[in-house]
C-alpha cells in the first residue's frame, strides 16, 4: 500500500514535471519502468546505509559523505562514522565466502587466486590502526575553486584494520625484479552502467606495496568492513591518498610500468610537478601523481561554536597524522597564530596511526576566539596557516584546522 | 421581618443551592459518558522523553520535506526545492541534460567561470559519455556561469560565522 502510494506520487511528479517544464529528459524514453529519475530525489532524507545520520552527504550518485569534525573524537573512528568516497556503484550484496582475489600481471612469477579463508589460513593475520584520508580532503577552501566533491575537513578517519600483509602475499606469489607498480581492480561499476569501464583503478609504487603496514584487509574495528567502505575485501595504505586503497578488491596486477588505469591520468590525484600560481592552467604532461600525504591535524573537541565563561578552562582534543614516521608535536593558538602553546601528545600505535592531542586552554578576556591547531612531524614538516600550494583539482590542503569559541 | 419568615427564606435558599448542585452533578455525569473515551485517551497518552519528542518532531519535519520534494514546481527562497538548485528560466536545461547521470548536489557545490564550466562539460563528453548539448549548451552555460560562479575569497576565507550554531559548553570546573 505504501509502495503503491509512493509509486503513484513519483509518477504524478514525473508527469507534472514534464508538463511544467515542457521539455523531455534526454533519453527519458530509455528510463526503465518503475525507475525514478535520480536528480529529482537528490535530497531524500534517509541516511546512508550503515552510516551515522549526521554524516554530511556531498553527493548521492556516487555516494560521497564526510564526518563532521566533532564526531571524529573517538580514538578509532567507528565504522558508521568513517567517511565514504565512492567513484562508482558498490557491488550488490557481495558474498565473503565465495569472494575471489586474483593476483596477476606481467611482473608476477605465476597467477594465483585466493578466497578470503585461504588468505586467513596461509598468511599471518595482522591488525594495525591506519589512517585513511582522501587526497581531496579540504578541497572546499581552494580559490580559484577546484572541481569535484567539495570536501570540508571530514574525509579522514583512523580504524583498526585486520588482514594480511601485501608483502607476505606477494612474496608467496613471487615478484619479478622488473616490477614497478601495483594496480588494483574492484567489483564496483561505472556510473554509466558500462561493464567495460572501471569507475576507478589506481594503485601504488611497488616499494609502497611492500611496506610492513600495507594490508589486504577484511575487517574494520573487528567487524566486517561496511559495504560503502569496500566489503568484503580492500587494500589499506596509510600515508597515501585513500584512493590508492582499492575497495571491493578482486584483482591485483603487478606490472612493469606505472599504472594508467581510471583516475591515474589527467588531473586526477595528480598535482603540478612544479608549483604554480593559483588558477594556472597546467598541461597533463606537467602533472605528477600524488604519493605521500602531508602532515595534518583536526580538533575534534569541542564542536565549533562553544561558549564558556572567563573563569572556565576549555579542554580541547583531536588527532594528528602524517606519512612520515610519526608526529613529533602539536601546538594550538588562540591569537590567530601569534603565539603557539604545546599540547599533550600520545605515542603512535604503529606507523600511519593517528596520534591524539589534548590541552586545557584559558582565555585572557571576554570575546571571540579561534582555536587553531598545528602539527609537526618527525621530518620537521608542519601545517600551512593559509592555503598551501594551489593545484587544479584542489588536493593536499593541510591548512590548520580552526574552530570558533566565545568567552561570555 | 418576622423571625419565622427569615428561617423560611434561608430554607428556600438552601433548597435552591442543593438543586443547582444536583443539576451540575447530573449534567457532569451525563457529559462524562460521551467524553469518557477522550478523557481516558488523554490520561493514557504516553509521555515522550525529550529525545523521543525531538525525534518525532524531526520525523514530522522530514515528512513535510518529503511532501515538498514531490512538488516539481515548488520554489522556496529562490531555490527549486526538488533539485536544490537556484531557480531561473534556464533551469529546465539543467534538468534535461545534467541530472539523469549525476546528482544536482554535484552542480550546487561547485563554482566556476563560464570557461571552467565549459571545460567540465567537455571532460564529461570525453570521458563520461555525456551527449552533445547542441543548441542548448549556451543556455546551460548561461545558467551555470550566472548562478554558480566563483566568489573572491582571497588566500583563506574567514570561518563561516553565519553557519556556526553557538551553544553553551557544559564543563566541570
Amino acid at each position: 500500500m505504501n509502495f503503491n502510494r509512493r509509486k503513484f506520487i513519483s509518477r504524478s511528479a514525473l508527469a507534472a514535471l514534464s508538463l511544467s517544464v515542457k521539455a523531455d529528459v534526454v533519453y527519458g524514453r530509455f528510463l526503465p519502468k518503475g525507475m525514478k529519475l535520480l536528480g529529482l530525489y537528490a535530497s531524500e532524507f534517509k541516511s546512508l546505509e550503515g552510516k551515522h545520520p549526521e554524516m554530511i552527504v556531498l553527493n548521492d550518485r556516487p555516494i560521497n559523505a564526510e564526518t563532521p569534525a566533532h564526531l571524529l573524537n573517538d580514538k578509532l573512528t567507528p565504522n558508521d562514522l568513517f567517511f565514504v568516497r565512492n567513484n562508482g556503484l558498490p557491488p550488490r550484496s557481495p558474498d565473503k565466502s565465495t569472494w575471489l582475489l586474483e593476483i596477476g600481471g606481467n611482473s608476477v612469477m605465476r597467477k594465483v587466486k585466493f578466497t578470503i579463508e585461504e588468505l586467513k589460513s596461509k598468511f599471518e593475520v595482522v591488525s594495525l590502526n591506519l589512517t585513511l584520508e582522501c587526497g581531496g580532503n579540504g578541497r572546499k577552501e581552494f580559490n580559484p575553486p577546484a572541481k569535484g566533491n567539495q570536501w570540508g575537513t571530514g574525509a579522514v578517519g583512523c580504524a583498526k584494520w585486520t588482514g594480511v600483509r601485501l608483502k607476505d602475499v606477494l612474496e608467496h606469489v613471487g615478484i619479478k625484479s622488473n616490477a614497478v607498480y601495483l594496480a588494483y581492480y574492484g567489483a564496483d561499476t561505472h556510473l554509466s552502467g558500462d561493464p567495460n569501464k572501471d569507475p576507478i583503478s589506481r594503485g601504488v609504487p611497488i616499494e609502497k606495496a611492500l611496506e610492513q603496514e600495507s594490508l589486504i584487509a577484511w575487517s574494520m574495528n573487528d567487524e566486517d568492513i561496511p559495504l560503502l567502505n569496500g566489503y568484503p575485501l580492500r587494500l589499506v595504505f596509510g600515508g597515501y591518498p585513500a584512493s590508492c586503497s582499492g575497495k571491493w578488491l578482486n584483482k591485483i596486477m603487478i606490472i612493469n610500468k606505472v599504472h594508467d588505469g581510471q583516475k591515474m591520468l589527467g588531473s586526477s590525484y595528480r598535482i603540478p610537478c612544479d608549483p604554480v600560481a593559483p588558477g594556472t592552467k597546467v598541461k597533463d604532461e606537467d602533472m605528477c601523481i600524488i604519493e605521500e600525504m602531508p602532515v595534518k591535524s583536526l580538533i575534534s573537541y569541542p564542536k565549533t561554536g562553544a561558549t564558556l565563561k572567563l573563569a572556565q578552562k576549555l579542554p580541547i582534543a583531536g588527532h594528528a597524522w602524517t606519512s612520515a614516521s610519526n608526529i613529533s608535536k602539536v601546538e594550538y593558538s588562540i591569537d590567530f597564530g601569534q603565539t603557539w602553546n604545546s599540547c599533550n601528545l600520545s605515542q603512535s600505535d604503529n606507523r600511519y596511526a593517528w596520534q591524539h592531542f589534548d590541552a586545557k586552554v584559558s582565555f585572557p578576556q571576554l570575546g571571540y576566539y579561534e582555536i587553531w591547531a598545528r602539527a609537526t612531524d618527525s621530518n620537521g614538516q608542519t601545517q600551512a596557516i593559509i592555503l598551501p600550494g594551489w593545484n587544479p583539482k584542489g588536493y593536499l590542503n593541510n591548512a590548520c584546522h580552526r574552530i570558533a569559541v566565545k568567552v561570555v | 421581618m418576622k423571625y419565622e419568615d427569615k428561617i423560611f427564606q434561608q430554607f428556600i435558599f438552601l433548597i435552591n443551592l442543593l438543586s443547582v448542585l444536583v443539576f451540575i452533578i447530573v449534567l457532569g455525569g451525563l457529559a462524562y459518558i460521551p467524553l469518557e473515551i477522550t478523557i481516558k485517551e488523554y490520561l493514557d497518552k504516553p509521555r515522550y522523553s525529550k529525545e523521543e519528542l525531538s525525534e518525532r518532531l524531526k520525523q514530522r519535519e522530514y515528512a513535510i520535506a518529503r511532501e515538498k520534494l514531490n512538488d516539481p514546481d515548488l520554489i522556496e527562497a529562490g531555490i527549486h526545492v526538488q533539485t536544490g538548485l537556484i531557480y531561473d528560466k534556464n533551469l529546465h536545461y539543467i534538468k534535461k541534460h545534467c541530472i539523469s547521470c549525476h546528482s544536482p548536489k554535484l552542480i550546487a557545490q561547485n563554482k566556476s567561470t563560464r570557461s571552467g564550466w565549459k571545460q567540465m562539460i567537455v571532460w564529461m563528453q570525453e570521458t563520461q559519455g555525456l551527449h552533445d548539448l547542441a543548441e542548448d549548451e549556451v543556455f546551460v552555460l548561461d545558467y551555470l556561469a550566472e548562478h554558480y560562479a566563483p566568489k573572491k575569497l582571497g588566500r583563506r576565507a574567514n570561518l563561516d560565522i553565519e553557519s556556526i550554531e553557538w551553544y553553551v559548553l557544559e564543563l566541570d570546573d
